[in-house]
């Protein structure tokens, strides 16, 4: 790869920093032009390569609070690959995830919610992707919960991701949402992403990953920044003979 | 054929504690053997001065010789375990966060010049639709006025990105290092 890095920002799809209609971006978002950097060894550096303690139970969300019990909601697989910008599949890369039970609550100690918590879910799962850059959890379908942005607000029902990828620039946290609910179009966070690329962060139901007479399936493939340059592979087309 | 799209952030919202903290860093040589000690503190506020008691800052930086533990750099060393050079803290109720870590070495610019010592770092919080990211240089380096990133900056707001020496403690060199999301000191981000 060499020093020339990785591809910008996708800025058509990014949100802003600053959205008023989520208004806690009013006093926490940079005023001052962001300054260019040019991406040296810092940046085309970073962590995700050390990062890669898992255990496989890591990634069932419905028995893994350790309890014996088994979490209470519509059982669920969630799966996809972790790909770059040119569709090569990222594999090794860790991938942590958190939720709200199937009633909209999170085990956080901040969530007022007045919706129960589950003893036997405590929402946070992570796994390695595999040889081919896929990642797979088993979870139960999180449930939407209000908040105080608006009158009325609704958070639509969401599993949060983090990843690192291969470089500090790749790192990324963020959403992926169910398709058909009525709530995205009423919700300022996923608002923030232009309409037109919410497919990028919306899971699609896929009835090959439902299991029969288990969990339902759906598929969600997660795209970082890629490199700026192919790199020169050694044996591949081009390689010196 | 068409490539995919990146996948655009999200915020990483109040409630990730108990994913990402259960694995937090806040001593990134606890084998104390990767360079001269450092301690690391500071508050995290928004634009009308508050703290911010539900951010998550994430640190990364190569040890005391200037090595990153990454295949880019030295994957392959012998001793390649013993320093990661991340490190991952939330803030707490007063918006301040703290970590122990080491001096960072000197690692050259892609201009083929020298950069003065630094640690890049990413802030998440709610409110946050997308990371933010800077850099922490230390105060007193005489390389700064050389570092290219240093020197691209507003002079006028390059101290920002400087950590203030605040004493030194059995051997372990402390400093201070605010960060402003917005308003009249605002801290300088980078686009990344």
């Amino acid at each position: 790869m060499g020093t020339e890095g990785f591809r910008p920002r996708d800025d058509a799809a990014f949100p802003p920093l600053d959205h008023p209609a989520y208004r806690s971006t009013e006093l926490r978002h940079p005023s001052r032009p962001l300054q260019p950097l040019e991406q040296g060894l810092t940046e085309v550096t970073g962590p995700g390569p050390a990062l890669a303690e898992v255990r496989p139970e890591d990634a069932d969300l419905t028995t893994n609070a350790g309890t014996g019990g088994e979490a209470i909601g519509e059982r669920i697989i969630v799966t996809g690959r972790v790909l770059d910008e040119d569709g090569t599949p990222l594999p090794r890369t860790l991938v942590e995830i958190w939720q709200a039970n199937a009633a909209g609550r999170y085990i956080h100690g901040r969530d007022q919610h007045p919706a129960p918590l589950d003893p036997n879910f405590t929402g946070v799962g992570r796994c390695i992707t595999d040889e081919d850059g896929v990642y797979r959890f088993t979870t139960v379908r999180p449930g939407a919960y209000p908040w105080r942005n608006h009158p009325n607000a609704w958070r639509p029902a969401h599993i949060h991701f983090s990843l690192f990828g291969p470089a500090f620039v790749t790192r990324i946290i963020t959403q992926m949402y169910f398709p058909g609910d009525p709530l995205h179009a009423l919700d300022p966070i996923m608002g923030a992403i232009p309409r037109e690329h919410w497919d990028r962060v919306i899971a699609a139901y896929d009835h090959q990953v439902t299991q029969e007479e288990w969990a339902l399936g759906f598929r969600w493939d997660i795209v970082l920044r890629g490199p700026a340059a192919t790199p020169f592979e050694a044996g591949g087309a081009g390689a010196l003979a | 054929m068409t490539t995919p799209g990146q996948t655009p952030s999200q915020t990483i919202g109040p409630f990730f504690h108990d994913a990402l903290m259960r694995d937090g860093v806040d001593d990134l040589d606890p084998e104390r053997r990767a360079g001269d000690p450092v301690v690391l503190s500071g508050t995290l506020t928004d634009g009308s001065g508050a703290p911010i008691d539900d951010a998550m800052l994430e640190v990364w930086q190569p040890d005391g010789a200037g090595r990153f533990l990454h295949p880019l750099d030295r994957w392959d060393a012998v001793d390649a375990q013993s320093f990661v050079g991340f490190g991952r803290v939330a803030t707490d109720r007063s918006g301040g966060f703290r970590l122990r870590t080491v001096m960072p070495g000197r690692i050259p610019h892609p201009s083929g010049e020298d950069q003065a010592p630094h640690l890049n770092v990413h802030v998440f919080a709610r409110g946050l639709l997308y990371r933010v990211m800077t850099r922490i240089y230390f105060e007193g380096d005489a390389s700064h006025a050389t570092d290219p990133v240093l020197r691209a900056c507003d002079p006028a707001r390059r101290h920002t990105l400087v950590a203030v020496h605040s004493g030194t403690e059995e051997g372990v060199a402390h400093y201070r290092f605010d960060i402003r999301l917005q308003g009249d000191d605002e801290t300088v981000f980078f686009a990344l």
